[in-house]
Parts: structure tokens; C-alpha cells; sequence
């Protein structure tokens, strides 16, 4: 069925599967976010205890998506890994170091003899889930804004400079925190991944008192988050855009173009309304009706909006990373992608989706029948960070 | 014009890579390992209801959780560092090699990560089968996402299924199947998850030794040590088996590296396998007969020739047939491969100039130039160091004389342990129990010598034949990579040294009792047993 679909409508299908992985991983990261509200919800250690380990039954899910994502954007687009991983060093290695320091914490915390302490291994937690939020963000902001790189394929021929992509400037991606509006992005994730914790842990562990600090903390993040995501919006709404013409495969500046991408997709933009929507009603629900159930709204509409924010990003002929040292080089869902073969044989593959889904959903559904008490930390017989 | 490689950056971003690959090879093998043999213990204990055997099943777990997190933490950065660092090597071959990582994440990677949730927290939560499907899945989940980080790796040893494409100037897959169920994949494959089950036996008969030695939890270290054994001795069996494979497989699509396994510098009919040599000083050059041999050795006559090729007589390649050539054996030289390489890559430079002035006779024209010396293509960029072609040979030598001598060894070991627990001695043996605690680091360097092995063995390529290691390399700063090293090292050297002390205390602690609960569980099961017969 895949191998009778053109090399573009290939490349849309993986676009929308790297526009999922991505909504995906961000909802998730309210394991990041809740990783740095462990001693503001968590005053007693049973209270912090509880948190982590409500955290730490879902953190592997994180990261298993993460590095499902970092594959599945190899695999489909390859010039964006060795362009951007590649060019913007710092920035990925950084992610990828709070991103090792997190693996190992939860199960070491509270290990005997794990040589450290506990509260080392609590600090790595909140480094990984304050620096891999903030670094992401402003990662994809760059999608918007751009990055001084170029793209020669012709330089392989070059024997001893064969390099095709290279970053334009010493500073292999730190420059990005030059730019306003990346930031932006990075501190809107940022709140968002810690609105998203707070939303989990009051569904999760059943405690007045964490209860009671969580609707505190949830203004404190919740302004915050709408004063910098707004920002990013409207920014975006009104500035120019990369355009990509299909006719002559050339890369130009547009006026409004990501407003326009969301007039000329009108089902994206109903999604990233929704998606807002959702978001705040989620918060909504915590504040003034004292629910535990926002999770499920915000994290819903999470989704819709980050998906929508990549639609936008990589669809109606929009480069989707792209290059302000020459436009020309920018990367596009047609320019960057792997070939109609290994497209059309990963589309089978990525048929094993839902049945992914399908047992996540099964194993959390037997996990997650009652909310933790205090009383859950001192069983016998379980597993216990 | 720049006119030569920055090696500095290229040795450091090798250096980055293996450094993260030994550490995230520390952990991996055991997990693999260990991961079926909890399974087939927890089978055990769901068959017979004997809290002895849950006790144990929870104690093997608590060893696999402690290892399985930090492979995870290292396992995330080799998937990245080939992105980061190898940025050429990302493009000219991601259309192959993406595909397998992919697959990784989406078939294995969740399967694996999902279950060992059950695993660890749904002891009271899940039905006992249930519980022991997810540790099974586990166990599968954990191989499957070797199969396929493997199978990559392979390709990359035997490049197959794919064409080069001037327009975008990469390899392109043409057919999924070869790259998955290539000799080198199927070799590669085996024999690491052999080997790597094979650790785990030997880690849980040491650590089993240490509780028979200090005569504590001794039902637990004995059933443990049986088991072991048993598991141990089959898959290194199989070990031995996959790895006659391999130098077959070797043999035949990597000569260059086979002749680097047994220093082998002149090819010869009827070749002998030096089963114990040291190599004295060798600069890479093959011309210097002298310099190339061995200061001491001891020879199988004939023997290289039957491993390579199930044939006493069949004539073995050296390092200097290859390099200069042997119209005899129909070996070409390596001068003769480094220009027929350069066509092809001046070709791609006129096809793409081609191109843009649209000339299609001429685009045709360097076309058939690339497709003629395609396999060649990574040679060109030898011209100016034709010698670099070679490994480094005492490394590859020695690297896999030890890890054959050591897989020989363990087979012996498992049969003493056996043989010690049939006469019913094992406990009192005290010099095999100290011998078997020695084991463990030894399984460690076998395992790690396997992979040095392999990855020297190749160089200098990453792509064999296509794209050499100065050509895959990121255009970095080296002191940017020299910094990353550093910081790499310093963290995954402290996680090491809280991983170990966390688990020497946990061995140190011992299995946990068994509860009243699970006494009383028992009774009544048998209880309920009686009553129906």
C-alpha cells in the first residue's frame, strides 16, 4: 500500500509521525517538569518520596519516546541529523548530558551506598528537567528563526574537505539564546512540562497537602507560561517566514507566512485553537474547581498544539530548518528526506504504532488503578525509588 | 586549499565514541543476559510456587534494574553521537542506517522499557502469569533491540542492498531483506547476544561463589550456580559455534582485517593459526618484512586456513597481498583500488558540475564512470596515504587472541562447575568458587576484546570500502570534542563508581528473606493441592 504513494506524500506521512513523536515527548515531560517541583510540592521526605516515585514509573516512557523520536527523524530525514546535530554541537550535547543524568537517578536515590547521596541524585533530576526543557524549546525555536549553517553535497568530492553540512559560526548553536524568541519557546516548554507535572502528581498521589501546594504553585507557573507562550505566538503570527516554491526548489522570505500557513490549513489551526483551548481549561480545572483531572486536558491539548506548532513549521511548503546563512540551503520535507524505498519501508513499520500504544496504555491502565498514599512507600513487597 | 585531515579532531571523535560504546558495553551484556535468565527463573517459581525461587528471581532483578538504567543513559548518546560527530557519515549512509535505529525504538526499545514497568512495580498488581509474560517480554524486548543496533552495525562492516546516488550524493536502500538477513548481520547478531547471555551465566556464578564462600543464602547461591551453569555452557557452545561463523564471514568480505587478527603479513597456502604470539614493533609499513613478524609464537599448522575457509590448503591473503596486489589470487593492489576510488569521486565532481549546466550527455557520461568504481569510492581519498589502509595490527591481535582464548576457557569452566555439583563438592571446592569470582572481570574483557576486535579490525573505515573514518567526521573544533570527552568521561566514570558500589552493597546484602506472607502462600497452595486429590 505505501510503495504506490508519491515520494511527497512519503514525506508528509513521516512529517506528521515526527509532528506525533514530538507532541508526544512534550506531553511527557511533565516527568521533567515534576522532576523540578520535588521540594516545592514535596516538604516531608515521605511527601518527596511519593513524588518520585509516582514520576519514576513513567519516566522511561520519556525517554523511551525521545530517543524514538531522535531514530525516527534519523531515519526519515537524515540531512537534519547530520546538519543540526552535527552543527549546533553544544546545544545537543548539553541535552544529551541532562539527559544521562536523569537515566541513572531515580534508581540510584535511594539505593544504600550509592556514594553520592540522595540529594545529588534529586538535584540531577531537577537539572535534567529544567536544562532538557529549556534546550529543547529553544532547539525547535531555531525552526522558526534559523541557524547559520550550509549544505554542499557536492563537497564529498573534495577529498580533503569533504564535509556537507557545516555550522557558519564558532559558537555551534549557543548563538540560538541570542535570539528572543527562541527563548521564548524554550521557557513557554519549560513552564508548560512543570503545569503538566503539578497536573500529574495531584492525579497521582492522593495528599491534601501536596494538593494544597500544587494549586499554589500551578498560578506561579501558570502566569508565567502564558505571559512567554503568548509572546511566541503572536511573534510568530507576525513575522516573515521561510517559503519554499516547488516550482524552482528556492527558499524565500514571506510576509506572515506562518499565519498564512494556518489560514491555508484551516484544520491545523482548529487543532492548535483546540489545542490552547484544552491547556487552559486543564489549568482551569485544578484552580477553580479544585479537580484533580486536568492532566487529561492539558496533556490532550499539549498534544493538539504541538502538533500543529510542527505542521506549521514543516507543511504548506515551509523549510522547516531553515538557514539564514543561505535560504538557499535551508531544509525542507522534500530537500532533506530519505529515499522513496526506505520511506515506503518504514511506513510498514511505523504500522506497529498503535499496537505500541495499545500496550502502554494496558500497562499504565495495571499500574495506575489507585492514586499512591503514603502507606504504598513502606510495602513489602514492590519496588520502591 | 587544505591538504590534509585534522587528525587530532578525528582521534578525539573516535575517542569520544569508543569511550561512550565501552561504558554503554559494560552494562548492555549483562542486561541481555540476565534478562532470560530471571525470566526462566521467575518460570521456575510460577511452576512450583517455592518462595525460594521468587527470592531469588527478586534478587537477580534488582542486579538487572541496577545495570539496565545507566545502559540506558549510555545507550542515548551513542544514538545521538552519530549525528553529532560523525555528521558525513549521518548523510552519505542515513537512508540505510537510520532505518534500523528507528525500528529499534519503535519495535523494541518501548516493548522493553514498557514491560520492565510490570517488572519492578506489578508484583501485587498483575496476575503471577502476567507478571511472568512481562518479564519474558522484557528479556525479548531487550535481544530485539540488539538485533537491530546490530544488524545496522553490520552493514556497515558488509554494505549491501543499497546504490549510490550521484544526485544526492549518498547511498540509497534497494532492499531491506539484504541489509537484515546479511552473513555479516546473522554472524554479528548471534554471536553477540551468545556471548553476551554467556557473561551473564558467569557474573551469577561468581557472584553465587562469593554466598557459597562466605557460607550464607547457600539454597539461593546453589540453584543460582546450577542454573548458570547450565545456561552458561549451552550459549558458550553456541558462542564458539557463531564465532567460527564469523571469521568465515570476516574472512571472506574483510580480508584486510582477518590478516590483522593473526598478523598475518605474507599470504600463504595452508596458512598456520598462531595460537600464542607476541608481535614485536610494527610501524605500519608493509613493505618492512622484518619489522612486521613476531617476537615469539606458537603455530596450529594449517588451521587459519580451515577457519576462514573449511579447507586446509585454501590460500589466506596477507597484509602485503593486499596492499600490492597478487595477480595469482586475483587480489588487487591497493594503489590500483585508491585510483580506481578516485574516479569515482572526481566523476561525482563532474556530475554535479554537470548538472548545473544542464548537460545531460556529460551527467551520463560521469555516471557510468561512479556506477563502474563505486566499491572503490572510499579508497580515493587515500591518495596522499595509501598505508593508513592498514589497522592497527597488535591491537586487533591481541584483542582477539584474548577474547578466543578466554571463550575456550569459560567452556571449561562451566563444565568443572558442573561436573563439582553432580559429585555434590561445589560448596567445599573453595579454589573453583575463588576462581569463579575471578571469572567475572575476565567475561568483561572477553566481551570488550570482541568489540575492539571487531571495530580496530575495520579501521580505517566506517563504511568498509565506501567511506573512511577522516571522511565521516564532523567539522568540529577538536578542542570542542576534546572538552565533551572530558566531560563524558567524568560522568560516566562517577556513575560507574556509584553503580558498583550500589551493587556490591546490594550483593553484599543478600537476598531478601522470605516473608511469612509468601510461607503461608505457599502451605496453602499445597494445602488446596491435597484437598483436590
Amino acid at each position: 500500500m505505501f510503495e504506490n504513494l508519491s515520494i511527497l506524500a512519503l514525506q508528509q506521512y513521516w512529517w506528521v509521525i515526527i509532528s506525533i513523536l514530538a507532541s508526544a515527548l512534550v506531553f511527557l515531560m511533565f516527568v521533567q517538569g515534576g522532576q523540578t517541583l520535588i521540594y516545592t510540592l514535596g516538604k516531608t521526605e515521605n511527601e518527596r518520596s511519593m513524588i518520585v516515585n509516582v514520576l519514576g514509573h513513567k519516566w522511561e516512557l520519556t525517554f523511551t519516546t525521545l530517543v524514538t523520536f531522535g531514530g525516527a527523524f534519523f531515519a526519515s530525514f537524515p540531512l537534519f541529523y547530520s546538519t543540526s546535530f552535527g552543527g549546533a554541537y553544544w546545544v545537543w550535547m548539553a541535552i544529551l548530558l541532562a539527559f544521562v543524568i536523569q537515566a541513572v537517578s531515580y534508581e540510584y536515590r535511594s539505593k544504600p551506598s550509592n556514594v553520592y547521596g540522595k540529594r545529588t541524585f534529586e538535584i540531577m533530576l531537577f537539572l535534567n528537567g529544567a536544562l532538557g526543557t529549556i534546550l529543547i524549546g529553544t532547539a525547535v525555536g531555531t525552526f522558526f528563526n534559523g541557524s547559520m549553517f550550509s549544505v554542499e553535497k557536492g563537497n564529498l568530492a573534495q577529498v580533503y574537505d569533504s564535509t556537507i553540512s557545516r555550522w557558519q559560526t564558532p559558537f555551534h548553536g549557543l548563538e540560538a539564546v541570542l535570539n528572543w524568541h527562541n527563548v521564548a519557546l524554550g521557557l513557554a516548554v519549560f513552564f508548560l512540562a512543570r503545569i503538566l507535572g503539578i497536573l500529574f502528581i495531584v492525579n497521582s498521589i492522593n495528599s491534601k497537602p501536596i494538593f494544597d501546594r500544587a494549586v499554589k504553585q500551578m498560578w506561579y507557573n501558570a502566569l508565567p507560561f502564558l505571559v512567554f507562550f503568548l509572546a511566541f505566538v503572536v511573534n510568530l503570527l507576525l513575522k516573515d517566514g521561510f517559503a519554499y516554491d516547488p516550482a524552482t526548489g528556492t527558499v524565500s522570505m514571506v510576509n506572515y507566512k506562518y499565519f498564512t500557513n494556518f489560514i491555508e490549513m484551516p484544520l491545523v489551526a482548529v487543532f492548535f485553537l483546540a489545542g490552547v483551548v484544552l491547556v487552559l481549561f486543564g489549568i482551569i480545572k485544578l484552580l477553580f474547581m479544585s479537580s484533580n483531572k486536568g492532566i487529561w486536558f492539558t496533556g490532550a491539548g499539549t498534544i493538539l498544539a504541538v502538533f500543529s506548532l510542527f505542521l506549521v513549521a514543516g507543511f504548506n511548503n515551509t523549510a522547516y530548518y531553515p538557514s539564514t546563512y543561505n535560504l538557499q540551503h535551508s531544509l525542507t520535507i522534500q530537500n532533506s528526506s530519505s529515499s522513496h524505498y526506505t520511506l515506503t519501508a518504514m511506513s510498514y513499520v511505523s504500522l506497529f504504532v498503535p499496537v505500541v500504544i495499545a500496550y502502554i496504555y494496558w500497562v499504565w491502565k495495571s499500574l495506575n488503578k489507585k492514586q499512591m498514599t503514603e502507606a504504598d512507600l513502606n510495602e513489602n513487597n514492590t519496588h520502591v525509588y | 586549499m587544505i591538504d590534509t585531515f585534522d587528525y587530532s579532531l578525528i582521534d578525539w571523535s573516535r575517542g569520544q565514541f569508543a569511550l561512550t560504546a565501552m561504558y554503554h558495553w559494560i552494562f548492555v551484556p549483562l542486561t541481555l543476559g540476565l534478562g532470560f535468565l530471571v525470566a526462566i527463573m521467575e518460570s521456575i517459581y510460577v511452576k512450583t510456587g517455592d518462595p525460594e525461587w521468587k527470592r531469588i528471581t527478586k534478587f537477580w532483578m534488582t542486579i538487572f534494574g541496577i545495570n539496565f538504567a545507566i545502559g540506558v543513559a549510555t545507550g542515548i548518546i551513542l544514538e545521538f553521537e552519530f549525528g553529532t560527530n560523525w555528521s558525513n557519515y549521518s548523510w552519505f549512509v542515513g537512508d540505510i542506517f537510520g532505518a534500523p535505529l528507528a525500528i529499534e525504538g519503535i519495535m523494541a526499545f518501548f516493548l522493553e522499557s514498557t514491560f520492565i514497568a510490570i517488572m519492578f512495580f506489578g508484583w501485587n498488581k498483575v496476575s503471577k502469569k502476567m507478571h511472568l509474560l512481562a518479564s519474558w517480554l522484557t528479556a525479548f524486548g531487550a535481544s530485539l533491540s540488539a538485533l537491530w543496533i546490530l544488524v545496522a552495525n553490520a552493514w556497515m562492516q558488509l554494505p549491501v542492498g543499497m546504490k549510490f546516488n550521484p544526485d544526492t550524493a549518498r547511498n540509497e536502500m534497494e532492499n531491506f531483506w539484504d541489509v537484515l538477513l546479511s552473513p555479516m548481520a546473522v554472524s554479528k547478531f548471534t554471536h553477540t547476544i551468545a556471548s553476551s547471555y554467556m557473561l551473564a551465566a558467569l557474573v551469577v556464578i561468581g557472584i553465587s561463589a562469593w554466598f557459597l564462600l562466605k557460607k550464607r543464602h547457600l539454597v539461593f547461591a546453589k540453584r543460582s550456580m546450577v542454573l548458570a551453569s547450565v545456561f552458561g555452557l549451552i550459549t558458550a557452545l553456541f558462542t564458539i559455534l557463531t564465532g567460527d561463523y564469523s571469521a568465515k564471514v570476516i574472512a571472506q568480505h574483510q580480508p584486510m582485517k582477518f590478516a590483522a587478527f593473526e598478523g598475518l603479513n605474507i599470504g600463504q597456502r595452508g596458512a598456520p593459526l598462531i595460537a600464542l604470539g607476541v608481535v614485536s614493533s610494527t610501524p605500519e609499513d608493509p613493505n618492512n618484512e622484518n619489522l612486521k613478524d613476531f617476537a615469539f609464537k606458537i603455530e596450529i599448522p594449517n588451521f587459519l586456513s580451515y577457519m576462514a575457509f573449511s579447507d586446509f590448503n585454501a590460500f589466506i591473503p596477507g597484509i602485503k597481498d593486499l596492499m600490492e596486489g597478487n595477480p595469482e589470487h586475483n587480489i588487487m593492489s591497493a594503489a590500483e583500488k585508491i585510483s580506481r576510488g578516485k574516479l569515482a569521486i572526481d566523476a561525482l565532481a563532474e556530475y554535479k558540475l554537470a548538472k548545473e549546466s544542464n548537460n545531460v550527455e556529460k551527467m551520463a557520461e560521469a555516471r557510468a564512470i561512479i556506477d563502474k568504481n563505486i566499491q572503490y569510492f572510499g579508497y580515493g581519498y587515500f591518495i596522499d596515504n595509501p598505508n593508513s589502509l592498514v589497522p592497527n595490527m597488535a591491537t586487533t591481535f591481541y584483542s582477539f587472541h584474548i577474547m578466543v582464548a578466554l571463550g575456550f576457557w569459560f567452556i571449561v569452566f562451566f563444565g568443572i562447575i558442573l561436573l563439582l555439583v553432580y559429585k555434590n563438592k561445589i560448596s567445599t571446592s573453595k579454589f573453583w568458587l575463588r576462581f569463579a569470582i575471578i571469572n567475572i572481570p575476565l567475561a568483561y574483557i572477553a566481551s570488550q576484546s570482541g568489540w575492539i576486535t571487531a571495530e580496530m579490525g575495520r579501521q580505517p573505515w566506517v563504511i568498509q570500502d565506501l567511506m573512511p573514518t577522516m571522511t565521516a567526521v564532523s567539522k568540529l573544533d577538536a578542542n570542542a570534542v576534546i572538552t565533551t570527552f572530558i566531560l563524558f568521561a567524568i560522568i560516566f566514570t562517577s556513575l560507574l563508581i556509584a553503580e558498583l558500589s550500589i551493587m556490591f552493597r546490594t550483593i553484599k546484602n543478600g537476598p531478601k528473606p522470605v516473608t511469612e506472607a509468601e510461607v503461608m502462600e505457599k502451605a496453602h497452595a499445597e494445602a488446596e493441592e491435597l484437598h483436590n486429590s
